[in-house]
């Protein structure tokens, strides 16, 4: 079983990391072996040099749009949650504002971005306010349904005690929220880089910031096709280091109860 | 069998010795009209340990859930140590008069280690700490879940959470205990082995206990008094005496009484099925 369950572990890192490499030799070979000029598709090797040779310019676009991103998920987290608990507290009140909340949801950010730009005149804020947009809605229907879905055995004997509102809140509500608050980070903290990214492209070069889009914008007109490449590998990075924080948040605080985040399903 | 008689017997009558529960004609009736229980007058002395018996559908857990303020009765009304009990003020919280209710699941808080979860009613009613662990272990020893406070819920078996719930209900130190079918999903052999604990504790905590079940073998082990029920509409039909000395043993169990106790409690349970009550279409004669 302990030695099927390792061998699983193995394979869990080495089976990707395989494909991987597979996928760049192949990519190397075929840029050689067709001669494509680096200015059409750059070789692996050429994309890695770039990140080096470039990592000062890259890396400070790295910092503005990890910045926006992160502004936007913390304001994404508080304003959404805020806004759940809202809505659970008072049926009118979502009812009212719930179909405003999908309006929001279903408008592409591209579209409703040069508006925000013009309107807002700090750079920073207004792309932070785009990908807040973005990213908002999971949390805020994650947290609505989580705050929802209390066991009604819990919430009867929680009663019968003569628990208080607040008590009921602290103890039983927040609590039985938490598996579907941290799916809904998980979602948010992959849009708030998604909305960062598009904010900046729809700022374009005219913005002051100059984050990683603005460096893939630059490079397409410079067809400085690798640095486009090294820029679009950060954003990658960032969006898997991302991901990988939430899932580690999580198991932090469910590790313990919560089924999704069970190892051990004897 | 070897008859003990209860030590406390000889002692002076105290004041709430006499009726605990007092269910006068309450009813439910829902909006749609549907009629879940009809008016039942039933009575429950202290220290005794009664069965609501019936099948699916009969107003059994209605019932309870009546008694114990859940659910508030659409006529008449129910008294607990002769105050009116209503959804709305809760239970008459006296020294001496506390009710509490065991739930058909363990309805254990998933993020909570079993210690967390039985001391939830002493946490919710603010008592310090030090105090709250002392009887918390008290109540995790009286149901034999000493060593298991730092485990989660999904640690334990269904029948181990079981005794975590009933833990929580004791804790409080209540002197009417409510059990809404409390063993219905274990397996016959657990709920065979939480059948004596339940028994023993109501015996040893000097306990009034009103007790769910579907099982006629369970009603007749564990009841001094059993409230046979039938469905459609949910009603009383009868009530039976148990009159078998306590504590009961395991050989109750293979008793003569025992089965001619079965006998009657089914052939009732059969003759409200064939008579079908006010459905007309359970009663088509045969």
């Amino acid at each position: 079983m302990s030695a099927r369950n390792g061998r699983d572990h193995v394979l869990r890192v080495v089976a990707p990391l395989a494909i991987g490499v597979a996928v760049l030799l192949a990519w190397h070979i075929w840029v050689r072996m067709f001669d494509i000029p680096q200015y059409i598709v750059p070789s692996p090797l050429l994309v890695a040099q770039t990140l080096v040779a470039d990592w000062d310019i890259l890396s400070a676009s790295l910092l503005i749009t990890l910045k926006v991103t992160f502004l936007a998920f913390f304001s994404a987290v508080i304003v959404g949650t805020l806004v759940a608990f809202l809505f659970v507290q008072s049926r009118l009140i979502e009812l009212s504002l719930f179909p405003y909340a999908v309006l929001l949801q279903v408008t592409p950010i591209v579209a409703i971005a040069p508006l925000i730009i013009i309107w807002v005149k700090n750079p920073d804020a207004a792309l932070t306010l785009c990908a807040t947009i973005v990213a908002i809605f999971p949390v805020i229907s994650n947290t609505t349904i989580g705050l929802r879905s209390v066991d009604p055995g819990l919430l009867n004997l929680f009663r019968m005690n003569r628990a208080t509102r607040a008590q009921i809140l602290f103890r039983l509500r927040i609590p039985s929220a938490l598996p579907y608050f941290f799916g809904g980070l998980r979602i948010a903290s992959g849009l708030s880089l998604i909305g960062a990214v598009v904010a900046e492209f729809v700022a374009g070069t005219g913005g002051a910031a100059a984050g990683l889009a603005y460096q893939i914008l630059i490079a397409g007109f410079q067809l400085n096709i690798p640095r486009l490449f090294a820029a679009l590998i950060l954003i990658t990075a960032a969006g898997v280091i991302l991901f990988l924080l939430m899932v580690w948040l999580s198991k932090l605080a469910l590790g313990n109860w919560h089924e999704s985040e069970l190892t051990d399903r004897s | 069998m070897n008859v003990v008689s209860r030590p406390d017997q000889a002692l002076p009558a105290d004041p709430d010795s006499g009726v605990v529960v007092d269910v006068l004609g309450a009813g439910k009736t829902y909006p749609d009209g549907t009629r879940a229980l009809a008016p039942v007058h039933l009575a429950v002395s202290s220290r005794e340990f009664v069965t609501l018996l019936g099948p699916s559908g009969c107003g059994k857990s209605t019932l309870l859930k009546m008694v114990a303020g859940l659910l508030a009765p659409s006529d008449g009304e129910v008294r607990l140590w002769r105050e009116v009990q209503s959804a709305a003020t809760q239970a008459p919280e006296a020294a001496g008069r506390k009710l509490a209710f065991v739930f058909q699941d363990a309805t254990l808080m998933p993020w909570s280690r079993v210690r967390g979860n039985v001391r939830l009613p002493l946490d919710l009613a603010g008592v310090p700490r030090g105090d709250a662990d002392r009887r918390v272990d008290d109540a995790l020893a009286l149901v034999g879940l000493q060593g298991f406070d730092r485990h989660y819920p999904r640690q334990l078996s269904g029948g181990m959470q079981m005794r975590a719930s009933i833990a929580r209900a004791l804790v409080m130190e209540p002197n009417l205990l409510l059990l809404d079918e409390p063993f219905g999903a274990l397996d016959e052999i657990t709920r065979t082995r939480l059948d004596a604990d339940i028994l023993d504790l109501w015996w040893r905590r000097s306990l009034t206990v009103m007790f769910v079940t579907h099982s006629i073998y369970e009603a007749v082990f564990l009841s001094t008094r059993v409230v046979v029920m039938a469905a459609r509409p949910g009603r009383v039909l009868r009530e039976v005496l148990i009159d078998e000395p306590f504590p009961r043993s395991e050989a109750f169990r293979v008793s003569q009484k025992f089965l001619s106790c079965c006998k009657e409690l089914s052939g009732l349970l059969a003759e409200a099925a064939a008579s079908g009550g006010a459905d007309p279409l359970a009663g088509a004669p045969t």
